[in-house]
């Protein structure tokens, strides 16, 4: 919205490599993501030859896509000027309880059918955080921590703790889908997964209901300003209950990758990792105040925060350092991102 | 204080009693013990303390909040527990250690805490945004000192104390809690400071042009913030003898259900601290009730989501209603435009 303005009134003055550089910025804060990851990729490889490799590729794209699709949805409702630190909590639940169902009552259920549950349950779920908060009218912060404990709590004292470790056959065979794969020349077998595509597509489907329709014009427009939005006649509470359920349904599904792809059904993991979610989403240039940033954007910042979770190993820095960099990238990025709009 | 009576302090005076009521007749009697009472009391300060933190950067309005808090309690710990121990010994000098112990833990603290201020008032940064950077930060950083285990903190006596020793049959470190709430209600009543908080936290704008020193007071609030991260750190420390990066998980939302059941306005400007010590209190009466009907953590979390939901709820439909007949029915049903909105 901003750049049309921007561009009109800068234009036509000395075009040095500096201004034009930080104009490139303005305009797309993801390029500094982008700048990012080529530097820390270029480091990484040039300290570790191991790096350059197809099996790497294929380790990051499959590292991405749990966290890709919960970072879809945070990036939807970020862009609405809300914050959701429930999606994590609604992913397990609803995995866990899908599986275990489908584990003890249908374990012929086709593949379409347990990802359609564990969707609709996601999205029941975030159809129940929409609705708080639209009706307690509360930061939705506040609100979505305590429908974290909520969900989380229920899942632990009454659907179970115990691991589901023997799969059906088709989840089981679900995560093994191949892509492509090819045996290295080290001897070690490569493949990309088939669910990497689901990610694609959800990419593409956020893309265009963000860009092509009217709710996502009025997400936008609620999360530059709710109080204009509202006297603008777009409808706040349909608005707040879409994204929430969305970001539901999109958790719902990348709970049942993570179970698929590990094999087994652990009700402790995911909840804890929102973090590193929306540090992504933030690091993709989505301002946390709302109404701004990109799925392409959103989609880079994944790729950071994976690179530096699962490949600065490989350059001899030791694990116990992804926090402090993945925190201080935050705080850069969201300072970067401020002084651009400062000028 | 005014005459007229605040409902939100009798509901929460109400809701103490009711619990200990309930509680003592559930367990017929062993639950008013003595020694329970003390054990409960012991347990309160960590947590109040934090909730306190989150109260003040609340109340300085504009999305206020601290999410670091418990991380940067247990950097204080990791850090001063490992800087201490490499300079001092805690079996030869046990009070030089435990003095230098606190200082240095304090420190750390405010050093956070005044990283945080200076960060959301001179950069502008949200501070949601970044107390999430910096929660990250300082855990990242307790993680690369400690290397990802807990670090044994010397067990000098007058450390010891703090958490386990008792003052007239009172709990040293629910006296210290109780002192700390004291001074920093008296500050946000009395001082110049406090009133200017609520004012920026009613109306930034309008104090902007009062000529307040917003940054100046942000720094504060936050610097106090990190004060009792360290504080709690001591506890802590004091308690459980090892120090963690990771301990206390579930302790920031606890800290926020006490600042929400005490009616702290989550948009700023208003907060008092006899009901976040009271709110502190009643929540763990309840956790203890909890313990003593031996329901697992796994319920308790659920009670806490269950109960932050309530009171936000509660908060919405007017408590006042419940306890007072009002003749002026509230209507607001459209949001106030939020008190700044200078994005460019």
């Amino acid at each position: 919205m901003s750049c049309a303005n921007s561009l009109s009134v800068d234009g036509g003055g000395e075009f040095t490599f500096r201004s034009r550089v930080k104009k490139r910025l303005d305009n797309r804060p993801e390029l500094f993501t982008l700048f990012l990851i080529v530097a820390l990729s270029v480091f990484v490889g040039s300290v570790n030859r191991d790096f350059l490799q197809v099996s790497t590729f294929f380790d990051l794209a499959r590292s991405s896509t749990v966290i890709g699709l919960f970072a879809l949805g945070v990036f939807v409702i970020l862009a609405a000027g809300g914050i959701d630190l429930s999606f994590t909590a609604i992913a397990a639940l609803s995995m866990y309880s899908v599986t275990k169902l489908v584990v003890s009552y249908f374990p012929e259920a086709p593949m379409l059918l347990v990802f359609l549950a564990a969707a609709s349950g996601g999205a029941l779920l975030g159809l129940i955080n929409g609705l708080l908060v639209h009706g307690l009218k509360a930061p939705s912060m506040i609100v979505t921590i305590g429908t974290q404990y909520l969900f989380r709590g229920f899942l632990l004292s009454f659907v179970g703790t115990v691991w589901v470790l023997s799969l059906p056959d088709k989840m089981e065979a679900f995560g093994k889908i191949a892509l492509f794969s090819f045996v290295s020349k080290q001897g070690t077998h490569a493949m990309l997964p088939a669910f990497v595509l689901i990610l694609v597509f959800a990419s593409l489907l956020t893309w265009w209901i963000l860009n092509r329709t009217l709710i996502g014009k009025a997400i936008f427009a609620i999360g530059g300003s709710l109080p204009i939005a509202e006297r603008l006649g777009y409808n706040v509470r349909a608005v707040h209950i879409f994204i929430f359920t969305y970001t539901g349904a999109l958790a719902g599904i990348a709970g049942m990758i993570h179970v698929c792809s590990n094999r087994l059904a652990n009700p402790f993991d995911l909840v804890g990792s929102e973090i590193d979610v929306i540090a992504a989403v933030v690091l993709g240039g989505a301002r946390i105040t709302g109404g701004t940033g990109t799925v392409p954007g959103t989609l880079l910042g994944v790729v950071l925060v994976v690179l530096i979770n699962n490949v600065l190993i490989m350059a001899g820095v030791p694990s116990t350092w992804q926090r402090v960099i993945v925190g201080a990238f935050i705080l850069l990025a969201g300072a970067l991102f401020l002084l651009r709009r400062k000028r | 204080m005014k005459p007229k009576t605040d409902p939100q302090l009798a509901f929460l005076i109400s809701i103490n009693v009711l619990i200990l009521l309930c509680a003592a007749i559930l367990s017929r009697g062993a639950f008013i013990d003595s020694y329970n009472l003390q054990s409960m009391a012991a347990q309160v300060p960590e947590l109040g303390l934090l909730a306190i933190g989150v109260m003040l950067a609340m109340s300085s309005g504009n999305g206020g909040i601290d999410l670091s808090g418990t991380a940067l309690a247990n950097l204080s710990g990791v850090a001063s527990a490992l800087l201490v121990s490499a300079f001092l010994s805690a079996d030869a000098d046990p009070w030089a250690f435990t003095v230098a112990f606190v200082a240095v833990a304090m420190l750390v603290g405010l050093l956070g805490g005044v990283l945080n201020g200076l960060l959301i008032a001179h950069l502008g940064l949200t501070p949601i945004l970044c107390t999430l950077g910096t929660q990250m930060l300082f855990t990242g950083v307790a993680v690369v000192l400690s290397g990802g285990v807990s670090v044994r903190v010397g067990s000098a006596g007058p450390l010891m104390e703090i958490a386990n020793g008792l003052v007239c049959g009172v709990p040293i470190s629910f006296v210290i809690f109780c002192v700390i709430s004291l001074l920093i209600g008296m500050t946000l009543k009395f001082s110049p400071f406090g009133i200017q908080l609520f004012l920026m936290g009613t109306n930034a704008k309008a104090a902007r042009y009062s000529g307040f020193a917003l940054s100046r007071i942000l720094i504060r609030t936050y610097g106090m913030c990190g004060v009792l991260a360290g504080v709690v750190a001591v506890l802590i420390a004091s308690r459980n003898v090892n120090v963690k990066w990771d301990y206390g998980q579930s302790y920031l939302l606890i800290a926020i259900l006490i600042t929400v059941m005490a009616g702290v306005k989550t948009e700023g400007g208003y907060g008092r601290m006899i009901c976040i010590f009271l709110s502190a209190t009643a929540l763990q009466l309840l956790s203890s009730m909890f313990n003593f009907l031996d329901a697992s953590n796994f319920i308790r979390d659920f009670a806490w989501g269950m109960l932050l939901l309530i009171f936000l709820a509660t908060m919405r439909y007017d408590l006042k209603s419940l306890f007072i007949r009002t003749t002026s029915i509230p209507t607001s049903s459209v949001q106030r435009p939020p008190a700044s909105t200078n994005h460019s």
